[in-house]
Order: C-alpha cells, then sequence, then structure tokens
C-alpha cells in the first residue's frame, strides 16, 4: 500500500512539472505586457524598462521559467503586481474560505445522494423516485450561477434571512461564530444542490444493480431486515463509483466555487484568480493554476486509496 | 483464416447497417428523448425563426421604456436600457446555439484525431500525447477558458475556437481507449495482412466501432458548451456588446436584483436550463439505444 502510494506520488509528478509548463506559457502567450497594465496612464518607455527588469521579465522565456519553478520549490510564488503581498500569503487567506464551502458541499452531498439515490433505487419507478429523477435532472441541468442568483433572491431579498454575501456581516460591530455560519449557508447550498443531483443519479442506477445481485437475495434470505439489506449488504458495492468520483469532482467543484464565490462575492480562491485574471496579476494566476493542478492530482490519488478502502478485491501492486 | 474474418467483418457490416433503423426506433421510442428533440427543436427556431416573425430589434435601447415589467408592447419586459428581452433572448440563443455546435463538432473531430493516432501508433509517443491530455486537464477548464477570455478578446470564432480548444480533451481520451480495445481484434489484423493503410483502417473498420460513443459525447458536449459560454458571458467575458447574450442578459439583471425585476433574470436563466435539459435528454437517449445494442 505504501509503495503503491509511493510511486503514484512519484507518477504524479511529470503532470505536475507540466502544469507549471502549462501555466507558464499560458500567460506568455498573453498579447499585451504586465508592464503597461501596471504603469496604466505614467506608461513611459523609460519606466517600463525599470520596471521590467525589476519583475525580470527582460530574460529570456526559458530563464524565466526555470527561476520561476526555482522558486516554487522552495514554496516562494513571488510578489503579486497589484497587491504588493506575497502570493504564497494571499492564497493562504484564499484557501481557507474555498476549503470550508468545497469541503462541508462534498461531504454533505455525498451523503446525501447516496441516500437519496438508495432510497430512489428501492423504491425504483415509484412516484417519489419519478419525481425525484425529474427534480434532479433539473437541478444536475441548471446552471450555477443562476441557481446562486435564484437563492439569493428568494432566501435574502424575499425571506430576509440569510445575507447575500461576504463573509461577516459588516454593519455588526462583533460578528460572532453564528454570523459566519450564517454567511456560508448560500454557498454552501448552491454547491452542494448542484453536486447532490449528479451524484444522485449515478448511485440511483449502481443500487438498482446492486439489489439485482445474489448476496442481495442471500441476505433476505437470512432474515436481515430491508433497512440493512440495502444500507449496509447492497450499499457497500453500489458505493464503489461515487467514492471514485469523491476525488475526481474535486477540481470541478473548485471550477463551480469560481462562480459561486463571483455571486456571493465570497473571497476565496476562484474570487482571487477572477481578479487577478482581470489585473493581469501574473503571479498569483501562476500559482493559482500549479495550486489546482496539485489538488486534482491528490483528488486522484485520493479517489484510488479510498477505493482500495471499501473495495478489499483492490490489490496495489 | 483471412477469408473468414473478412466473411465475419462483413457479416458484422451487413448487421449494422440492418440494425440502423433499429437504432432510431429505440431512439425515438423514450419519452424523454422525444421531449428533449421537441425541446430543442423549439428552441432552435425560437432563435433563428423568431426573429423573422418577431420583427424587433434586440439592440435598440428603447430608453423611455427603460425596467419595464412585460406588457402589450414589451412581452417580455425591457431591461435596465430599455432592450426588448424578448428580441434578446432570440438572438441571444442564435450564438448560443451556433457556438454550442461548433465548438462540439470541432472537439469531435480534433478529439477523434488526436485519439486514435495516439492509440494507434502506441509507444512512448502515446505516453507522451495523452500525459499532455492529462496535464490540462488537471486545470478546471473553466480557469483556463477565463484566462483565454481575457487574454482574447473573444468574436464568435474565437470564442469557438476556445470552448472547443478544452473540450477535446475527454473525447481523445474516450477514443484512444476505444482504439486500444478493437486494435488487435483479427479483422483489424487481417485488413493489416491484406495491406490496408493505416488511414483506411481507421476510417473504414475502427471509426464506425466508437461513432456511437463519440456523438454522445459530441452531444453533451453542446450542452457543455453552451453553458460554458453562458458562464463567461456571465463573469462579463462573453461576445463583445452589444451581440445579447444569455449569460450576458443575467448578468446585468443581477445588478438590478433588489428591486425584483424578475422579468430580467427568469427568461435567459429558462433559455440556459432549456437548452442545458434538452440536449442532455438527447444525449441520454442516444447513449441507451447504443448501449441497448452493445447488450
Amino acid at each position: 500500500m505504501l509503495k503503491y502510494m509511493v510511486r503514484r506520488v512519484l507518477e504524479a509528478i511529470p503532470t505536475l512539472l507540466g502544469v507549471t509548463v502549462i501555466s507558464f506559457i499560458m500567460i506568455h502567450i498573453v498579447p499585451g505586457s504586465p508592464v503597461r497594465i501596471l504603469l496604466g496612464n505614467h506608461y513611459t518607455l523609460e519606466r517600463a524598462a525599470v520596471l521590467s527588469k525589476e519583475l525580470g521579465l527582460n530574460k529570456p522565456l526559458w530563464i524565466q521559467y526555470f527561476i520561476w519553478l526555482g522558486n516554487i520549490l522552495h514554496g516562494n510564488f513571488g510578489f503579486s503586481y497589484v497587491y504588493d503581498k506575497p502570493v504564497a500569503h494571499l492564497i493562504l487567506q484564499a484557501l481557507p474560505h474555498t476549503l470550508i464551502i468545497v469541503v462541508v458541499s462534498i461531504l454533505a452531498a455525498h451523503l446525501f445522494a447516496v441516500f437519496l439515490g438508495s432510497v430512489q433505487a428501492y423504491y425504483q419507478d415509484s412516484i417519489f423516485d419519478q419525481i425525484a429523477t425529474v427534480i434532479n435532472y433539473l437541478f444536475y441541468s441548471m446552471p450555477s450561477f443562476w441557481l446562486g442568483v435564484l437563492l439569493i433572491i428568494v432566501f435574502s431579498i424575499n425571506l430576509h434571512w440569510l445575507p447575500s454575501g461576504g463573509i461577516v456581516s459588516s454593519q455588526v460591530s462583533n460578528p460572532g461564530f453564528g454570523d459566519w455560519v450564517r454567511h456560508l449557508i448560500l454557498p454552501v447550498g448552491s454547491l452542494f444542490l448542484i453536486s447532490v443531483a449528479g451524484w444522485a443519479r449515478y448511485m440511483r442506477s449502481s443500487m438498482r444493480e446492486s439489489l439485482l445481485q445474489d448476496y442481495v437475495r442471500t441476505a433476505r434470505m437470512k432474515g436481515a431486515n430491508e433497512f440493512r439489506v440495502v444500507f449496509v449488504h447492497a450499499l457497500r458495492n453500489s458505493i464503489l463509483p461515487l467514492i471514485t468520483m469523491f476525488g475526481l469532482s474535486l477540481p470541478t467543484l473548485l471550477g463551480g466555487a469560481l462562480f459561486i464565490e463571483e455571486i456571493f462575492n465570497y473571497p476565496g480562491m476562484g474570487l482571487l484568480y477572477w481578479d487577478a485574471v482581470n489585473s493581469r496579476d501574473y503571479p498569483i494566476i501562476m500559482a493559482i493554476t500549479v495550486f489546482l493542478g496539485i489538488v486534482t492530482v491528490l483528488g486522484n490519488l485520493i479517489a484510488d486509496i479510498l477505493y482500495g478502502i471499501v473495495d478489499p478485491r483492490i490489490q496495489y501492486r | 483464416m483471412i477469408n473468414q474474418s473478412l466473411l465475419i467483418e462483413e457479416m458484422e457490416a451487413q448487421q449494422v447497417v440492418n440494425e440502423r433503423p433499429d437504432f432510431m426506433r429505440r431512439f425515438w421510442k423514450s419519452g424523454t428523448t422525444k421531449l428533449g428533440t421537441i425541446l430543442l427543436v423549439f428552441l432552435i427556431l425560437f432563435s433563428f425563426v423568431g426573429p423573422l416573425i418577431y420583427r424587433h430589434s434586440a439592440i435598440k435601447a428603447h430608453l423611455l421604456y427603460t425596467d419595464a415589467p412585460p406588457s402589450a408592447q414589451f412581452p417580455l419586459g425591457t431591461d435596465s436600457l430599455g432592450h426588448n428581452i424578448l428580441a434578446q433572448l432570440m438572438v441571444g440563443g442564435q450564438s448560443s446555439l451556433e457556438v454550442g455546435f461548433a465548438a462540439a463538432f470541432l472537439s469531435m473531430v480534433f478529439g477523434v484525431f488526436y485519439g486514435m493516432i495516439s492509440g494507434i501508433i502506441g509507444g512512448w509517443i502515446d505516453t507522451v500525447m495523452m500525459r499532455i491530455v492529462d496535464i490540462i486537464l488537471a486545470i478546471p477548464s473553466i480557469f483556463i477558458l477565463l484566462f483565454l477570455n481575457v487574454a482574447f478578446q473573444p468574436n464568435l470564432i474565437i470564442m469557438i475556437l476556445v470552448l472547443a480548444s478544452t473540450a477535446w480533451l475527454g473525447v481523445s481520451r474516450l477514443v484512444r481507449a476505444e482504439v486500444l480495445a478493437i486494435k488487435n481484434q483479427v479483422y483489424v489484423e487481417a485488413a493489416h495482412a491484406l495491406g490496408a493503410r493505416t488511414w483506411r483502417i481507421m476510417n473504414r473498420y475502427m471509426l464506425p466501432n466508437f461513432l456511437g460513443t463519440v456523438l454522445v459525447a459530441a452531444t453533451l458536449g453542446i450542452a457543455d458548451a453552451i453553458l460554458a459560454m453562458a458562464g463567461l458571458s456571465f463573469l462579463g467575458l462573453g461576445l463583445p456588446p452589444p451581440t445579447p447574450n444569455w449569460g450576458g442578459m443575467l448578468s446585468d439583471a443581477m445588478n438590478y436584483m433588489f428591486q425584483n425585476s424578475w422579468w430580467m433574470i427568469y427568461p435567459p436563466g429558462l433559455a440556459i436550463l432549456t437548452s442545458q435539459v434538452s440536449i442532455n435528454l438527447i444525449g441520454d437517449g442516444l447513449r441507451n439505444a447504443i448501449e441497448t445494442r452493445e447488450r
């Protein structure tokens, strides 16, 4: 197991190096230089030359790449052009915000999808199953940004129950834990609703197949009650595809989080990236793309490991 | 031996031909597929024929009628600049559908080529080609699309290219897996032995085998492209004004959310939702029809 993990991590290295190359190439095919944007109205050729020397932009591209790569390996992601702060600092500030909404919604959505999909499969083709299938299909096809807007209209504007954005209330002098949670509900809820739909569909079809298997009949025969049959015997097998998706869905969710953060003005990685792209803040753009690559590779690894834990037939070699 | 396998291949080809009407029947049998097709046809008629019947400008600003709720004059109301929302919705549908279909088609063609070449050549070239796919897939596509759209202010063509630039990846993986599965089948080897060129083998012996799978992926790709374009427009990175777009209409409406301008928020959202539901239903229908055949 350990050997397998080490091998997988080693295998991931070329991919990650590739990600660094891509993010480096990406920002260098862009027309327009960051120097011009930084200087704005103060742009003169002399100032541009001085600044690009300061930023190391006058060296050949491949040297710039290796300098940057070396710095990354030392944990130095450079200095933001716009915020004038270390990029690592900015990312560490934004990361917990994104992590909390992504992790909470991913966990809640998985649990609920497993439950919903199982119940749907058990009562398949009943009215409940059909209604749930239609609702799932709608949410599955729903654009995340429209859903976010609708939630704001219902819960913030019409009902006045929840804040429409940000992370703490600015009017309150001492916003506490409860206030923070209230700000999380809508962003988490949006991500939750969108993810549940797709996963419940998988769970339903996977559980339908499991319920037809011999071992389910055996379990019934030996007198296990229906709850035990579904949620213990059948669940263990039908949950397998979902476990894989657990890790693989990380990057998709981070992408979805970008829209959610933008709508709810929620200061996470997505919003940081979006601001950075708009202001051509290259060090942040590059750092975040590399970071996303690492998360994806980690997600794949987690998927593999979880798969082995729930399915003892899998052997690590 | 060779003759025999050729015979088998001949029979298989015959079978495929015979199955075609059967396939269409299976596709049509499902009620959800019909619903999807009807919705999509409606959307196409609405966007392309609609403006010929409802002759009102989508880009004319009726400054006396800004923020107007639905009325006899403006069936779906107007936005904050006095644009006729119904007319905008129609014209916005045109670019959405054009871009969606074109990007999906382009990514399908490129993905099929890439995947086939990678699978057929094999060896280290295959490894490198697939590593490149892994690497680009490691970055969530919306982050790449966002960046490309800021970098190159998009027109219709650039938008199609940008969306296709990430959409082909999945197709190429799919195709490569299919190629690996049939590469060593007897009939492919037989064709080799008879001196068929690689090009011919790809076209005649391989492509028909996984055309269905690719078609499903491409169909769902249309929905993905429409959604991605709407998302980018929502973030303000769509086609340049005054071309209306569903995503852009929605993001404009968001600024007036607090005035309860519901007529600005529901139409574009429902339009995007309809496009997604209809195309997903068709894609699922195609997949079911194909899977039944293979069973």
